[in-house]
This record gives structure tokens, sequence and C-alpha cells, in this order.
């Protein structure tokens, strides 16, 4: 029984298994990039877990026992990257902040690519008048800077929604919906054409069992790779917000965009470790969500996609023996 | 007749993953000046391979080894940028798809004189207009037309203009790879009828490379018959077709389809892949003739007729054969999973 | 004809037509664009347990009127009946049961199995759409069934395989195996061999015969190849730019062509027989566009066989001159173009043009330009045509004769739409010769 279910299993898993052969078979750049983008995205992802227990004070603490910390200390042993003007630990607000980054950009993909993917679905699929008016519309909202664009958003949004995390994670969504509907649909558009999903059709499949099971797989590929590389331009966009107050509030969480805007009146009296610090956090996940983007794409995208090959050996024995045959 | 090209003991190999593709594997070829030798076989026997191979076209990881004599120079040791001069007013080559080959944003006219502009920059452009609205003349595309762009004509006069984009500057071989594939029967016909006609009015020889033994009887003066990279058989198209000596022509005419077909027929198994083609004769695994020397030797090319050529053991020699060995083999049970 | 009941699709009058998006300009002011008549007019039987091959070239309509019969393509005009119904205008749901009554295989085998899915659930899909299976234990157990009956076998060998690891014939295969396990009673079979080497071919016609037999099918075999269709099939139709021009027992129709079209079809196959050469005389041309089909009888201006009746209009006159030309050499061509002029007047179809003569020339040496072209080649069926040619101010006049429609009437044992097979046709063309002003 237990050898039936094992192959059951296998037998299941082996689209999964189809869909990362390609990662496990990348190789020279493709393979350093992917590599070097995992290990610096997983070193943020686990700050952000553990930043309980990884964080010395919490993000909005300027006292411990009773003793209120020095205000913009030097990096010293009791803090490790100093204190701010508000007393509070650098490197507390930095491991706290990789959370609150790490959980707007993940809940902007998530929002993103729930609302942004069906709609291209149909979009793309069905066409006719709701395809012109959405793409119409998302149009419109590629038009506006990305940036204003959140801040609007976030302006909006600020007085009614409570949780700041929320809030910049809907601003920044609206400006990635139509990057996700636009990939998508117009990918359907040429899938839609497939002799497959005609045959689908002669079958008697119904429109949504042919999205689901004959459109949507064939078009999400991409989607992991736009998904990596918006994640990074999230980070940006949320830095942003914060710098200019739109964000995350203090009060809420710690922000890296937030932490630097303050740290600008500080540069210019030769405190360093404000700005330096959170900055250095901001540069090095864009750059770990960028690599992994494009490490992804490389191995993925099978136009850019280069697979090892052995050199050719004139000398090398042909790999079948039968001589044994006339033998026997 | 004197050869106009000569390929000895030619090599081309592909680099892959799981190890190397012997696309053409020991293949020794003569094209004789103005003749047409036509090149049949199965998807991936390495008939394309071939084909681009002779012209140095090949892709990023295969490797080159033998000779291909063209005026007495190898082709294979020759620098990219020595066969670039040659491809155009000695070599020419013809595609499947002649959409893709013609850029959209280029009217006819301008390709003509981007190519002959390459190789003969001292015409003056009144040559250049005569030069190629005489050439597309003779492949019957009007004058009127030469302004055009591509996406203004059908197929078969997209086809007919590639033709004469290869012939414009009068190469003494052609090299055409599948040219009829994508188009009608009565259109096909048409363009068959032009590159039978090449010797008459261009004096070029022509490699024409096809999947249809219809198309080589038509069209051919010799043939050569490929299975998984090596020439199974090789000689006058005519007697080749009356009298095919290696079983493998001859199972593969049995199953053409034609009109004078009466019972279906067809080759066991399928061709098998080129990494680790089978021992001996490629063949053996599917050859209803097979005897017990063909899975354990490398075949021997031998001359049933001093103007032909055959790979396979039925045609000797005999003092190569062990002891036994022309016994017939019962032949494996082919798996059926290998069916194709 | 046969009996009502042993007639399993009945085809009326059908029509398709594709409307071509106009311009942007176009629509703005609602103007539609023009339609492509990819199916014209066409009625057919389908009797139970035939093979009908419907045989064209392509943009012939064939694999339009084949889609159009499954109500994948919305039939313009005309009905479809499918086992006394009429299903032309189904709806979805009903459509949908339809569907495991007539299934299709499509021509190009890499392209119709979906690259995400593995044989057992591209094979197993019709299953679980029209609930015929319970749990997936049983859909599996069906799969392996009809794989095996297929020729894949052994089927759990291939069950968990995608489609780009399988061959050409494996994948056809597969797909003839998904396209029988509803037990459909209909298969539409589009070139289903095509795509496929030589040595293939036979295995998968050798497999379609056999579950013809064993499930009782009739098959709609649409091909190019003449040749598989005459070992394959027992009635065929010759379709050509939307219309049948012949159709008949294949014994009849191999054995004695009619219509020139058919006869042109079968004298360009190559035919792997060294003492054939292609012969020199075959139609000219290719397939004209279907949104501006030639009057009369679509194939007159590629017809060695067309005369006065069939439908000769401006659009001929200009071919006929760029024929010419093509053969001229550079200086014979720029000194009558340069007579004739810009030619766009020619482009519409019409029986009646005003040619104005260019370049100091004179009506009368555009008629003497017309003269030699005649002389150069006097057999060219145009000529037959032209009614008159008058000269008139500057100008040159044309008039051909009106086009007549051919119609599809029975000949010996086929039915073919040909002039050359009409009385009536026949005796105007007697007539128009006759009465014909002398030039």
């Amino acid at each position: 029984m237990a050898a039936t279910a094992a192959v059951r299993l296998q037998r299941r898993t082996v689209g999964i298994r189809r869909a990362l052969a390609p990662i496990a078979e990348a190789r020279g750049m493709a393979r350093s990039l992917l590599w070097a983008g995992t290990g610096i995205t997983l070193v943020f992802v686990l700050l952000a877990i553990f930043a309980p227990i990884l964080s010395p004070y919490g993000f909005d603490q300027y006292q411990s026992g009773g003793r209120r910390f020095a205000q913009l200390a030097h990096p010293s042993h009791a803090h490790l990257f100093g204190t701010t003007v508000q007393s509070t630990d650098v490197l507390s607000r930095i491991v706290w902040g990789a959370q609150t980054e790490l959980e707007v950009v993940g809940l902007a993909l998530a929002f993103g690519l729930v609302v942004g993917v069906p709609l291209g679905l149909i979009a793309g699929y069905f066409g006719g008048p709701f395809d012109r008016g959405t793409v119409l519309f998302m149009d419109a909202m590629f038009a506006f800077p990305p940036l204003l664009l959140a801040i609007v958003i976030a302006f909006l949004l600020g007085g009614s929604v409570n949780s700041g995390v929320l809030v910049a994670a809907i601003a920044i969504t609206i400006t990635y919906i139509p990057q996700y509907f636009r990939v998508v649909r117009n990918h359907v558009i040429s899938v839609r054409e497939e002799p497959y999903v005609e045959a689908a059709r002669a079958l008697g499949a119904k429109p949504l069992t042919i999205l689901r099971r004959y459109v949507f797989f064939n078009v999400v590929q991409n989607v992991p790779v736009i998904a990596t590389l918006n994640a990074a331009d999230a980070v940006l966009t949320l830095t942003a917000l914060g710098f200019l107050g739109y964000g995350v509030q203090p009060t809420q969480g710690a922000e890296w965009g937030y932490d630097v805007s303050r740290a600008v009146s500080d540069a210019a009296s030769g405190i360093w470790w404000t700005g330096l610090f959170p900055g250095i956090a901001i540069v090095l996940l864009v750059t770990g969500l960028t690599l992994l983007g494009e490490g992804l794409n490389e191995t993925i995208n099978p136009v850019l996609r280069r697979r090892t090959i052995r050199q050719v050996d004139f000398a090398a024995p042909s790999m079948d023996a039968g001589a044994e045959l006339l033998e026997a | 007749m004197t050869a106009i090209l000569e390929v000895r003991d030619l090599r081309l190999w592909y680099g892959t993953a799981r190890g190397s593709v012997r696309a053409v594997d020991r293949v020794s070829l003569e094209i004789d000046a103005g003749s047409v030798l036509g090149l049949v076989g199965e998807s991936g026997c390495g008939k394309s391979t071939l084909g681009r191979g002779i012209l140095g076209l090949l892709p990023e990881g295969a490797r080159a080894d033998g000779e291909v004599l063209y005026k007495g120079r190898n082709l294979v040791t020759m620098s990219p940028r020595e066969l670039r001069r040659l491809r155009g007013p000695d070599l020419g080559l013809i595609f499947q798809e002649p959409m893709t080959r013609l850029n959209p944003l280029l009217r006819i006219e301008d390709h003509f004189r981007e190519t002959i502009e390459q190789h003969d920059s001292k015409l003056t452009p009144k040559d250049v207009r005569r030069r190629s609205l005489d050439t597309l003349g003779r492949m019957g595309i009007p004058p009127t037309r030469f302004r055009q762009y591509p996406h203004e004509f059908s197929g078969g006069m997209r086809q007919r203009i590639m033709i004469a984009l290869a012939l414009v500057l009068r190469p003494s071989l052609l090299v055409a790879d599948e040219p009829t594939t994508s188009l009608d029967v009565i259109v096909e016909a048409q363009i068959l009828r032009i590159l039978a006609d090449l010797k008459e009015n261009f004096d070029t020889a022509l490699l024409l490379i096809t999947h249809n033994l219809g198309i080589v009887a038509e069209a051919c003066d010799r043939v050569a018959v490929m299975y998984a990279g090596q020439i199974a058989e090789e000689g006058p198209a005519r007697d080749v077709f009356a009298d095919p000596k290696h079983p493998y022509t001859r199972e593969l005419l049995r199953s053409t389809i034609s009109l004078d077909t009466k019972v279906l027929h067809s080759i066991p198994g399928a061709p098998p892949n080129l990494i680790s083609p089978p021992s001996g004769c490629h063949f053996h695994p599917r050859c209803p003739d097979v005897m017990r020397v063909c899975p354990a030797h490398d075949p021997i090319e031998t001359q049933p007729d001093p103007d032909r050529r055959v790979l396979c053991w039925l045609h000797g020699p005999e003092r190569e054969i062990p002891d036994g060995g022309t016994a017939p083999l019962e032949r494996e049970q082919i798996a059926v999973a290998e069916e194709a | 004809m046969s009996a009502p009941d042993d007639v399993l699709v009945s085809v009326r009058g059908l029509k398709t037509y594709y409307s071509i998006r106009g311009s942007f300009l176009d629509r703005l002011v609602g103007r539609t664009g023009a339609a492509v008549r990819a199916v014209d007019d066409v009625s057919l039987e389908l009797r139970k347990g035939e093979v009908l091959g419907l045989v064209g070239e392509s943009g012939s309509g064939k694999t339009t009127l084949g889609r159009t019969l499954l109500g994948l393509v919305p039939a313009t005009e005309g009905t479809v009946e499918f086992e006394g119904q009429d299903i032309t205008h189904a709806s979805e749901h009903d459509r949908r049961l339809l569907r495991r009554r007539m299934q299709i295989v499509f021509q190009d085998p890499h392209a119709s199995l979906n690259p995400a899915m593995t044989v057992a659930q591209a094979v197993g899909h019709p299953l679980e759409i029209h609930g015929l299976a319970r749990g997936r234990e049983e859909v599996r157990a069906r799969v392996a069934d009809v794989l095996e009956r297929v020729g894949l076998a052994p089927a759990e060998q291939f069950m968990d395989k995608f489609p780009s690891d399988l061959s050409g014939g494996q994948k056809q295969r597969a797909v003839i195996a998904r396209a029988i396990i509803l037990n459909p009673v209909l298969l539409v079979a589009d070139e289903p061999v095509s795509m496929l080497d030589m040595s293939v071919r036979a295995k998968i016609l050798e497999l379609m015969l056999a579950l013809k037999h064993d499930f009782d099918l009739t098959y709609l075999y649409i091909t190019h190849d003449l040749a598989t269709a005459k070992f394959f099939c027992d009635r065929i139709a010759i379709m050509y730019l939307g219309r049948i021009v012949e159709i008949g027992p294949s014994e009849a129709i191999y054995a004695d062509p009619k219509h020139p079209y058919t006869q042109a079809l079968l004298r360009a196959i190559p035919e792997p027989d060294p003492r054939r050469t292609i012969p020199r005389d075959l139609p000219r041309g290719e397939v004209p566009d279907a949104s501006r089909p030639p009057l009369g009888c679509s194939f007159h201006p590629r017809c060695p066989k067309a005369f006065e009746v069939c439908g000769w209009e401006s659009r001929d006159l200009k071919e006929l001159l760029e024929r010419r030309w093509a053969g001229l050499g550079e200086e014979g061509f720029e000194a009558e173009q340069a007579a004739v002029g810009p030619m766009e007047a020619l482009d519409v179809a019409k029986t009646h043009v005003r040619l104005a003569a260019h370049g100091g020339a004179h009506g009368s040496d555009l008629r003497g330009l017309l003269d030699r072209a005649r002389a150069a080649d006097p057999a060219e069926p145009f000529w037959t045509g032209v009614q008159e040619m008058r000269d008139a101010n500057g100008s040159l006049e044309i008039d051909w004769y009106d086009p007549v429609e051919p119609r599809l009437l029975p000949a010996d044992s086929v039915e073919v739409e040909c002039h050359l097979y009409d009385e009536t046709a026949l005796a105007e063309a007697a007539q128009r010769r006759q009465s014909r002003i002398p030039q």
C-alpha cells in the first residue's frame, strides 16, 4: 500500500518537478545570479521571521530597565549600529524594518497577482468590450508615475485604514496590477489560438475549465519572474513612500525609508550611522531580489536559457555494443 | 562531368547535455556541375545538418571533421570570413519558410540591391536593376511588382523570390532545404519545375534536401538516401528507385503512399536517437533482412554497380564477413514503446 | 439518393464568412470590412460508416467546413443536420452534449496536446469534462485501455509522460486516443498525417482504419493529399475557394477526373516514379484571395480549358500583362508599361474597362500591344472571353462577356461544377462564339 501511495504521490508531483527542472539544470551565469539572489533574500527573510529573537530591542524602544538610551550614540557594544536622535537602537530598527518591508512587499505581490492575473486571463480569453475596457483602464494607469499614484492612494486610504502596512501594500499594488494584467493578457491572446485550446473546446470543455486547465499553466510561467523583479521595485517604492512620510507611520512599525529621511539632518553633523545602515539594508534587499528575478528570468525564459552541453569528442566510442551478438 | 563539390568523410556532431549527437557521421558525396542531387531521409536523419554543414552554417556547439572540397579548397578548415565571401556568388541556400527569410520592412528591390552590392559593389544601379529583373522574370515574377513588400506576395511567389535572390549572383551550387514543404501541390510542382530547369537556365548544381521521395523522382538526377547520419545508398535516381539495393531504401519506397498504393506498408520501429545509435549497421533493429554480422560490425561501402554505392552487408564485401555472419538474425521483438 | 436514416450529417447551403476588420477609419464611420468567403454555399451528405475525403489546397475552405460542421466556427448561412437534428444553432449546453458524438483530430500533433498536461491527464480529460468516469482510478483505467488500443502500449510507460517526450507519431496516437475515448460516431480528421514522416503515415492511417471498424466510426478526412485520400476514402469532395467543384465516389474521381482543377491536382502530385516528369502545362498562379474571388467560376484565371462563359474580367487582363512583362526583358517591359500606365483601374472586378493610353501613346497603340500579346500566345483562353475592343479618344475600351455562374451538376457517377459539363453554358458559349464581333 505504501508503495502505491508513493507512486501516486510521484504521479501528482510530476508537474511540479517538471516546472522546477530548469532551476535545477541552471548553469553558469544564471546559476550564480540565482544563488546570490536567493542567499541575500533569504537572509532578510530570516531576519524578518526571527526579528523578536534576533533584535536586541523593540523597534520603538528608547529605554531599557528604566534607563533611557543615549541620543545619537556611536556604534558600541550596547548598540552595535548606534542609536538615533529618538534614542532608538539602529540595529533593532533594521531587523524590524526587514519584517515591515517583506510584509508590505508580500502583501502587495499577493494582491497584484490575485487581481491582475485573473483579470488578464479573462480579458485575454474572452476579448470583446470587457477586454477593451480593462485595457484602456490599465493603460491609463500606466500613464501615471508609479510613485505619484502610490502617494495618492496612500493619502486617500490613510484616513480610513488603520494598518499602515495594509495601506502601503494597497498603494503599491495599484501600481503593479497593470503590469501583471498586461503580461498575462498578451500571453493569453497568443495561447488562445493554439490548437490544444481549440481541441479543448472540441472536447466540450467549458470556458472556465479551458482557462484553468489549458491556458493558465501555459501563461503563468513568466509571472514569477515579473513578481520577483516587481518585489525589488516595490521595496524602492515603499521606502520612497516612507521617506516622504506617506508610508508606514513611525508608531506602526520600523521602516528604512523613514529612517533615512530622519537621518538626512544627522549627516550634516557627521553622524553617519543613522543613515548608512538603513541605506545599506535597502540596497542589499533590492539587489538580492533583482538578482533572484534576473536569475529566474535566465533560467525560465526559453529565449535566454542556455543549457550546458558536452563538448563534441570525435574519438569517443559509440556507447552501444553489439559485438557479443555475433559470438552468441 | 566534373564534381563541383566533394564531401569526404564528413562528420558533423552536436554537443548536447546528454552527449554528442552524431547528426552526420562519415558521409562522402559528390555533386557534379549543373546536376541535381536529391538528399532524402526522414526527419532527424541529419539531412538538414549536412546541407547546412556544407555551407559552414552550423549552430553553436557543433563540430565538423573531414573535408568539403569546393574548387580545391576545404570549406571545413576555411575561416568564417572566407566562407562568407563564398556564400552568395559561389554557394547559395534556399530555406523551407520563405517568409521568415525576407525582411518585411524591405522592398523586393532592396533585397536584391543588398545582395548584389554585398558581393559586387562595382555595378551601377541600372545594372543591378537589370540583373534583378532578369532573374525575377525567369522565375515568373512580373517587373511591376519589383517595388512591393514581401507581405504582398503569396507563398509560392515568395519562394520564387527567394530562389531568384539566391540565383542572382549565379552561384555554382545551390542547397535547397525542403523548398516546397509549406506550399500547395500545384505550386510545389511549379517550383520543382523551376528547380529542375536550373541547369539549363543558370548552369547551377543543386543539392535538393527533402523527405518526399516523389520530389526526388521528379526533379533529381541522382539521389542519396540518408539514415541515422549516414548515406545508406547513393546512385542515379532512376536506378535507385527501380532497383533499391539497401533494405531501408526499399522499405521507404514501399511505405510511401502514392496514387498506386494498394496496400499500406510501414517500417517497424522508429529512427534511432543519434547520441547512441545502434551498433554496426544503424538500420539493423528495423531491417527485415538483418543478418548476424549486421549488429556486430560497421557495414563497409560497396559498389554493386559502377555508378552506385550502398552501405549494407547484403552486398558484401564477402571477405570481411566472418563465418556464419550471413545467417539471418532472429529480429529482436521491437519493444512497442519504441514504435513511432 | 440514399435513405435518410443512413445519413449521419447533412449540410445544406452552408456559408461561413469571416469578416476582415476594416481600417480604423472604416470602423469609425461604421463601415464593415470585406468578408472572406471561406465556405461559400456548400451542400453535402455524410453517410453512416463512410469515409468522405474533403480535398483542397490551403485557402480552399476545407478546414473551415470541418470546423463549422463541428460548431467550432459559427455558420453564416445554411444548416448542418446531425442524426436528423438541426444543430446549426444549438445552445452551448446541447453543443457540449454533441461533442461526445463528434470529435476532431488536428493536423499538428505537436501543438494539439497541452504541453502542461501528461498523456493520462490529456486523454482522460474528456471523461472528466462529461462526468463519464468516477474517480481518478477509473479514469486511469479507461485511459490505459484506450492508449493500448491506439498502440501506445504498454500504457503505463506513456501515461505520465509529457507531450514533449513523445515522437510525432506517438503524439498523434495520443490525440486520436483523446478523440475516441468518448466513443464518438463522427471523427473529423484534419490532415492527421501530413506532419508525419513517410514511414509513420501508413501506421497512423492503418490505426484509423482499424478504429473505424472497431468503433463504427464515420470519418470526414480533410486533406490536401490526393494520394492518401485515394487509399483512405470512399467518396471524395474536391474544394476550391470555398466551393465543392467535384464530388463523387473515389474510384470514379481517380479513374476519370472531370473538373480541370481535379485533373491538375492529380497530375501535380510528385510520384516516386522517375519515369514520370513534372508536367509543364500545370495551372498557373495560386489560389486567389477569398475576399475578392474571381467572377464566374473561381478557377477560370488558372484553368487551361476556360472559355467564353467562365467569367473573364479586368483582373485577368492585368495578370495577362504582368505575365507577359515577366518574360519580355527590361526595355520591352518599360516601353509597354509606359503606354499602359498605372493599372489600379484593373484591380476592381469589371467586365467593361476603359484603358487610357499614357506617355503619348494612342488607343490604337494599346490595341497593337494586346494584339502582339495575343499573337505570342494564341492559345491563351483569356481571349475567348473578350467580346469587343474599341478605340475611343486615346483610350481602349474592352468588353468581356458576362459571367455565367457555374452549378454543381451530375456528370456520369459524379457531380461537377464546371461549364464544360453544363449543356446550357456550352450552348451559350457556342452562341457567343458565333455572334462575336470580328476583330
